[in-house]
């Protein structure tokens, strides 16, 4: 049977599993948003109010679950206002597909209304894209795109589609079985040799730590991990995208690493004589100065990306390949090992960070990030899925809200997004129906998505957006406080309102000032199927401590004064 | 010191799928990462579907195995290898205008042209168009012995290099429609064809 080009990018769709993708239409799209009324009972649309928005969903909803998300915009300013979502899931390795209209074929290159090289424009910001120009190349493309987005390292796939290839017929064929692609073959497992240097390298090892990155949950190793840290008792420090990789409760896990992360970490790094870097790429926020970075260390680096090993930190054994099938390798070989010493050290620091911990502190009459991070931790059971933005409430969330199962930190590490965090939520929802979703933002981020209130209301979204309002772009200060001398340009806001603009939308909502009302708040919004917004109206000169500041030595850090020291 | 940086030299060759915005991709790559390279040629092969890139980098043998498993990572690029060390053969050409305007200049020119492989494949009253073929290293040699008597023009077109004997770099990769749409015909219309 002939199927248009728009059905057959619905039938793709639906061959793929997709349940739901998020778009705004526009005049180069229409011809596939009129195929979406015949799948309506198969493929949920969400329409949101702007396209940033739909990628940051596809995004949430690709992490939250593992599978693709979808994002649908119309050419020229539609596709282009995907683009820091797209550059969002590239840089932290998000399965998105986003499929733009384009100007029908004949009109491309003429500058055409509507018309921007979409390809081009997100060239460097894509694992890959597609130009379809013939819509027989349609039904492959599309399912080349989405195995090419979910395996190997994973990444946003954009397929532009002109309106014409839209609305030309031929015949349906799916590709059966599995995308043989010439120039791409993810790495999988490891040669024995490589398997032994490292093993070697572990035995020998007095004092080894394991930086867990994104990757491990993306290859499903964290029973692997696990196995691996317990039974040579190697403690586990997570990047910020590797919260979740292991429960934040176990007694390995030494927490967050780099320029925010604990200080034992850091110092553990610093003193380690062997790093073990699973799924993770050594970026600039996790190793500070790179000159001075682990030097006593030598270092074992397995990525499914070749080309992070040596990038940044030379490995000593680097070995590319798909975590969970390298570690299940390497695991049956492993000898029982113990580390007394080393993690007593270890421990050492950690009693001296949490006598530093503001969560120790004193502090009547003001309301303070950290505490009310952990307040939603303990009233959620610490078991919901929380998505943040970025700034001093993604770092206190990294700190205040220990994460005991995979995914359910969603959060902008690579690029740092602001205005990510609402709209993820939103996505991750959908992905996770049965989950309780948190949008932990702040007054600045929120305000640059959040129109996607509207998107939902309209849905019924269940997702509860607790914005931390210090009226200040509240990081940005942190930096003019300790490196421009409190000259605070540009981040004093003015807010609106929040709970009435909550109210405008019909959103439920309450305001926070008090340390004793933020329970009755958090239970309010737990209790309501649908959004919910809470301000809370925090301490305006917060520090998140401790601080590597860029390009410092790692052990470098700025501390929170112990209390009575400051 | 010019040895030291001809042997820093590396060559990596690229196979990729002849489609239109590869080229792209790979200067797009090469920008973003800020890979320094020397030269880069693009040509066909005797695969209709298959381009082959020759990519010269002045830097160490590392450099090069990053540039090369970024380039892997491009979709459309089917294999690449680093010549290094191993035996291969490599040409470069040169057209060069040079001066040709009195009998000194001319005989110079037939001199110099003598001695390298290199031939004059057009001659004028004021200049006269040089063409040179050889490796990197004895076109720079012949430029320098060219270069008194006055070079107006030049072009080159970068190195393509090929490994000896039975070191083969090729593919059997056709393309991608006509494989989808042969696997169709085989199942006759039993496939999911809707």
């Amino acid at each position: 049977m002939k199927l248009k080009g728009s059905e057959i990018i619905m039938e793709s769709l639906l061959r793929e599993g997709v349940d739901v993708m998020f778009g705004y239409p526009g005049g180069a799209i229409l011809p596939t948003y009129d195929a979406m009324s015949q799948y309506e009972d198969r493929l949920h649309h969400v329409l949101v109010r702007h396209e940033q928005g739909a990628s940051h969903m596809a995004d949430g909803y690709a992490r939250a679950t593992g599978k693709v998300g979808v994002c649908i915009a119309t050419s020229g300013p539609g596709a282009t206002n995907l683009v820091t979502g797209l550059a969002t899931a590239m840089m932290d390795s998000s399965a998105v597909v986003a499929i733009t209209g384009q100007v029908p074929i004949p009109a491309i290159g003429s500058d055409a209304f509507q018309e921007t090289d979409v390809t081009g424009v997100t060239l460097p910001i894509t694992k890959h894209n597609y130009l379809v120009t013939d819509v027989r190349d349609l039904a492959y493309t599309i399912k080349e795109a989405f195995h090419i987005a979910r395996s190997g390292r994973p990444g946003p796939v954009l397929v532009d589609v002109p309106k014409d290839v839209q609305i030309a017929e031929t015949e349906f064929i799916y590709p059966e079985g599995d995308i043989v692609l010439p120039g791409y073959d993810p790495p999988s497992s490891a040669q024995d040799a490589e398997i032994d240097a490292a093993l070697r390298l572990i035995q020998e090892a007095e004092r080894p730590i394991i930086l867990a990155g994104h990757g491990i949950m993306m290859s499903g190793a964290m029973h692997e991990l696990r196995e691996l840290s317990e039974r040579a008792q190697i403690p586990v420090s997570l990047t910020l995208l590797g919260k979740g990789a292991m429960p934040e409760d176990h007694p390995l896990v030494i927490g967050m690493m780099g320029m925010h992360g604990e200080a034992c970490s850091n110092l553990a790094i610093q003193e380690a004589d062997l790093l073990l870097a699973l799924g993770m790429r050594f970026d600039d926020r996790v190793t500070g100065n790179l000159k001075t970075y682990a030097l006593n260390a030598r270092k074992i680096h397995i990525d499914i990306d070749r080309s992070e090993i040596n990038k940044n930190v030379k490995a000593d054994v680097g070995i590319a390949g798909d975590l969970r099938t390298v570690l299940t390798q390497l695991l049956p070989k492993l000898k029982r090992k113990s580390h007394p010493d080393w993690i007593g050290r270890i421990r050492d620091w950690q009693e001296d960070s949490s006598e530093r911990d503001i969560l120790n502190y004193e502090t009547p009459g003001i309301l303070l990030t950290a505490q009310v991070i952990n307040d939603i931790w303990k009233l959620t059971g610490g078991d919901a899925i929380t998505v943040t933005d970025v700034g001093q409430h993604q770092m206190l969330e990294a700190q205040y809200y220990p994460h005991q199962r995979p995914s359910t930190l969603l959060t902008s590490g690579g690029l740092g997004t602001m205005g990510f965090g609402f709209p993820a939520a939103i996505g991750a929802k959908f992905g996770k129906p049965d989950e309780e979703v948190w949008a932990v933002v702040g007054d600045g981020g929120f305000q640059m998505t959040l129109c996607e209130m509207a998107t939902a209301v309209q849905e019924n979204t269940n997702v509860n957006i607790a914005i931390i309002n210090n009226n200040f772009l509240g990081m940005v200060r942190q930096w003019q406080e300790l490196f421009f001398e409190k000259r605070y340009q540009a981040t004093p806001m003015v807010n609106p309102d929040f709970c009435k603009l909550a109210d405008a939308y019909g959103i439920p909502n309450r305001c926070v000032t008090r340390r004793d009302e933020v329970e009755e708040a958090v239970q309010f919004a737990r209790g309501i199927d649908g959004p919910t917004l809470i301000e809370f109206v925090v301490e305006k000169e917060e520090m998140v401590y401790p601080m590597v500041p860029a390009g410092a030595d790692l052990h470098d850090m700025k501390r929170r004064p112990k209390p009575g020291e400051a | 010191m010019a040895e030291a940086k001809i042997d820093s030299k590396v060559t990596v060759v690229a196979l990729v799928e002849n489609e239109p915005g590869v080229l792209n991709r790979i200067a797009s790559l090469f920008r973003r990462r800020a890979f320094n390279i020397d030269s880069l040629t693009v040509g066909r092969t005797h695969r209709p579907h298959i381009s082959r890139m020759t990519i010269r980098v002045d830097a160490g043998p590392e450099y090069a195995r990053k540039i090369a498993t970024n380039l892997q990572k491009l979709i459309n690029v089917i294999d690449v290898r680093i010549i290094d060390n191993e035996p291969h053969v490599e040409r470069d050409l040169a057209l060069i205008k040079v001066r040709n305007d009195d009998a000194d200049s001319r005989n110079t020119i037939t001199e110099i042209c003598d001695r390298y492989p290199a031939r004059i494949v057009d001659v004028g009253p004021k200049v006269a168009i040089i063409e040179m073929v050889g490796t990197e290293d004895i076109i720079e040699e012949f430029i320098e012995q060219v270069r008194p008597i006055g070079i107006v023009e030049m072009i080159r077109t970068g190195v393509v290099s090929m490994g000896r004997g039975t070191r083969i770099h090729d593919t059997n990769f056709i393309n991608r429609r006509a494989l989808i749409e042969a696997a169709a015909k085989a199942r006759s219309g039993n496939g999911r064809v809707v």
